[in-house]
């Protein structure tokens, strides 16, 4: 039986994107989003910590190889976030609001697959260097 | 007796879109010199703003520049017009500009250097777009 430990891979993607419920009118939306809801978008340099937790392989010493991790990332996340428009270019988005928090879950959802089941996963993400969130929350 | 010179900096933040464009240029030209800046759909950053004003203590306060002054003046003339703004398309003072941030800071320059207070020059403003790129100006 292996050792829990739980190891992290830090990543970075720059991306525009707005908030806007569009079922709201405009006047709602202003008054809830703020400055957020301004229609020709603003943007973030956006920190990505993806947390993977679980027994270390014992032929490897390895709980994950980081690199099959980084290229999943690279492959999945920032290949299709980094230098976008959240609202605009990726598909996800498209009926749903790019909150730090609906971009979290959909990390989440595209790696999950991706790695070991016996692995768990937890995603960190970094809107600015003082607002972020995680999921799934603990 | 000499007043001695000090430099005080005053960081801000904003954040915002942007593109690379050279409107000049076609869409493959655009997309071989800038990359994925070039994206049509913008992108963005979180911006760091570092502003530097160069003066002598005042006898009176000790200052170079009340601190929240210098906040204030920053946020007039340079937050309010830029954060979560589209740079390329909302801001007066980029028009017809490509939008790098050589040319950001350049224009952040001259939004601060006509509103700096009396006795206390605006020495170099430093503008960060990642936590590996950013820019000095020093108004030359």
């Amino acid at each position: 039986m292996g050792e829990i430990v739980s190891v992290f891979r830090e990543e970075h993607f720059n991306a525009a994107h707005r908030l806007n419920n569009p079922s709201w009118t405009d006047s709602k939306n202003k008054e809830v989003f703020g400055k957020c809801n301004l229609p020709n978008y603003h943007g973030h340099n956006y920190v990505l910590i993806v947390k993977v937790t679980g027994e270390i392989d014992d032929n490897t010493g390895y709980l994950i190889d980081m690199k099959i991790l980084s290229d999943i990332i690279k492959e999945n996340v920032l290949d299709r976030f980094d230098h976008k428009n959240l609202n605009e270019d990726v598909i996800e988005f498209k009926e749903l609001n790019p909150t730090a928090e609906n971009i979290a879950i959909v990390i989440y959802k595209l790696i999950r697959p991706l790695i070991s089941e016996l692995l768990s996963l937890q995603i960190r993400l970094y809107e600015t260097p003082r607002n972020f969130v995680e999921y799934p929350a603990q | 007796m000499m007043m001695p010179v000090m430099y005080l900096t005053r960081r801000e933040h904003f954040n915002a879109a942007h593109k690379l464009y050279n409107p000049a240029w076609s869409k493959e030209q655009n997309d071989a010199v800038f990359g994925k800046c070039a994206n049509e759909n913008w992108h963005g950053h979180n911006f760091e703003l570092f502003v530097t004003v160069k003066g002598s203590p005042s006898p009176d306060t000790g200052f170079v520049i009340d601190a929240k002054l210098l906040s204030q003046i920053i946020s007039t003339y340079v937050i309010e017009v830029l954060d979560h703004r589209n740079l390329n398309i909302d801001v007066p003072f980029m028009k017809d500009k490509i939008c790098s941030i050589e040319n950001l800071v350049y224009g952040i320059w001259h939004q601060l250097l006509p509103n700096m207070p009396a006795g206390v020059s605006l020495h170099k403003i430093q503008l960060v777009e990642t936590p590996r790129i950013f820019v000095e100006y020093f108004g030359e």
